[in-house]
């Protein structure tokens, strides 16, 4: 116990560079993944070639890949840098087939309508088809948020600061305490990150609770089709 | 006023969907093309619209020529109803009429307005104007959707099968509504079904389709009916068969008309009796 209170300061320090240092993955993997996700949803011979591609990057193990990076991409092995850069290409390679699913989630006949009413490409894009593909969108980047955040521990292994310090550092020095405390902060901050995500969601997307809703269907069904039985409701 | 002259469609894959189709749809009145699935008819219907594009032929609108105007312009001047409403699930009630408005660029106060005006005149509650589509009966989503099809007052209302897949109580309820708007509004309306007594219902002008967008027949409902051009369209019509083969039987000096499976359909009253 005296460990933990010792070092509050630092706990409280690794946190936030730790939410810091996530937010840029999960933010950068989610922008970067929409053009990739729609490019891989709309045609055919880029679906296959884009979502092999980042299932493949997917597969490299992180230690190898803050390895591989750094003479590609000349970044310093040691250094933020390195280890954001490879978290937001696990980002992408989960958030771009997420998206291209989302997109083909969108019900045809909703899209053939917006057409059908005068929606432009690009409007009806950003307007009718991203925002009904939203949930679908938002379970992956739940999916891209908590895995960045747990991910992100492997960066104390190359030595940037990161509540995995908590991990090598409480190991190498035997220090159970700290260990534990490294992985419940952990999975507290995902835990918090992931309802902040499902809140956001909800606050932005308020439809969805109403397509949700057991019974809307009967309610209205019971409430009038037309208008004489609708004007008794309101009376 | 549409007029078809010689429309043709292939598809990429080589299907011909549409060939030599000519017709003159007239203003203020209900057109209704009536087939089989698959026989071209919401082909054609999306040509006026251009959502889908004629490959020969010409479609012209007022003496206008739809290839050139630019489609996403035409399309917000046309009303369009679909099957399932194909309401934007994500936006109210209120929004979702007001669509083609704002599109056009009108303020929301507006838009929103006149989509309240329109929900009396489609015989919807305004109290449901901050709902969403999911939290309506199918009745009420289709009532919307004609709704928004109407928001922009457009000249044409393209209606592509709207009451299918509606409750047979609910969908005779809509057609008396729409026959009730179309005495009020007089819009040109080009209305897309299979079923043949929908389109007796709605139609001033019925358009008999075959495969290809092939016309059988066309004409007023009372035409067909007395005169149908082929075997084909009395089969389709069903001319020959059920309530619509009535014959003449005499009861107690009075006559009555019974259908083909000897059902009382009513009493025949001389012409200029009450």
């Amino acid at each position: 116990m005296n460990w933990l209170l010792d070092n509050l300061e630092l706990i409280g320090e690794l946190t936030v560079q730790h939410l810091r240092l996530s937010a840029i993955p999960i933010v950068l993997g989610f922008v970067l993944a929409i053009p990739l996700g729609w490019v891989a949803y709309r045609y055919k011979l880029t679906r296959g070639l884009i979502l092999t591609f980042v299932g493949l990057l997917y597969t490299i193990p992180s230690l190898a890949m803050f390895v591989i990076l750094p003479p590609i991409i000349g970044t310093p092995y040691i250094s933020e840098a390195n280890v954001v850069i490879a978290l937001t290409i696990y980002a992408v390679a989960i958030m771009a087939r997420s998206v291209a699913d989302a997109l083909a989630s969108v019900d045809g006949d909703v899209k053939q309508a917006a057409t059908a009413m005068g929606y432009g490409g690009f409007r009806r894009f950003w307007t009718v088809d991203f925002p009904l593909a939203g949930p679908v969108v938002l379970a992956g980047l739940r999916v891209v948020a908590v895995s960045t955040i747990s991910l992100l521990t492997i960066g104390s292994a190359i030595g940037v600061s990161t509540l995995g310090y908590l991990f090598t550092n409480g190991n190498q020095r035997g220090i159970v305490v700290s260990v534990l405390t490294g992985v419940i902060v952990t999975v507290i901050i995902a835990l918090v990150v992931d309802r902040l995500l499902v809140l956001l969601g909800r606050l932005l997307m308020p439809w969805t609770r109403a397509m949700a809703q057991p019974g809307a269907q009967r309610r209205a069904l019971a409430s009038a089709s037309g208008r004489s039985r609708a004007a008794e409701v309101a009376t | 006023m549409i007029e078809f002259r010689s429309i043709e469609k292939v598809f990429p894959d080589g299907t011909r969907a549409v060939d030599d189709f000519s017709l003159v749809i007239p203003s203020r009145k209900t057109t209704v093309f009536v087939g089989s699935s698959g026989c071209g008819k919401t082909t054609l219907l999306r040509m006026i619209n251009r959502m889908v594009d004629a490959t020969g032929g010409e479609l012209e609108i007022d003496g206008e020529n739809v290839s050139s105007i630019e489609a996403v312009k035409l399309r917000r001047r046309i009303g369009y109803v679909m099957q399932n409403s194909g309401l934007l699930p994500h936006r109210t009630v209120v929004d979702n009429i007001a669509t083609v408005p704002r599109l056009t660029g009108v303020s929301k106060k507006d838009a929103h307005a006149r989509a309240l005006e329109l929900m009396d005149t489609v015989g919807l509650d305004r109290a449901m104007a901050d709902r969403y589509p999911a939290q309506l009966s199918g009745g009420q989503q289709q009532r919307v959707g004609v709704a928004r099809g109407l928001a922009v007052d457009p000249n044409i209302l393209l209606m592509d099968e709207p009451f299918g897949a509606v409750d047979p109580i609910v969908r005779a309820e809509l057609q008396q509504e729409l026959l009730r708007l179309q005495r009020e509004l007089g819009k040109t309306v080009v209305f897309v079904t299979h079923d043949i007594d929908e389109a007796f219902l709605l139609g001033d002008q019925v358009v008999i389709l075959e495969k290809g967008a092939r016309i059988a027949q066309k004409g007023a409902p009372e035409e067909i009916l007395a005169n149908p051009a082929n075997d084909f369209v009395a089969s389709f019509i069903g001319a020959d068969r059920g309530k619509r083969a009535l014959s003449i039987r005499e009861v107690d000096g009075q006559r009555v008309v019974v259908d083909a499976e000897g059902t009382v359909a009513g009493r025949l009253s001389e012409p200029g009796a009450a």
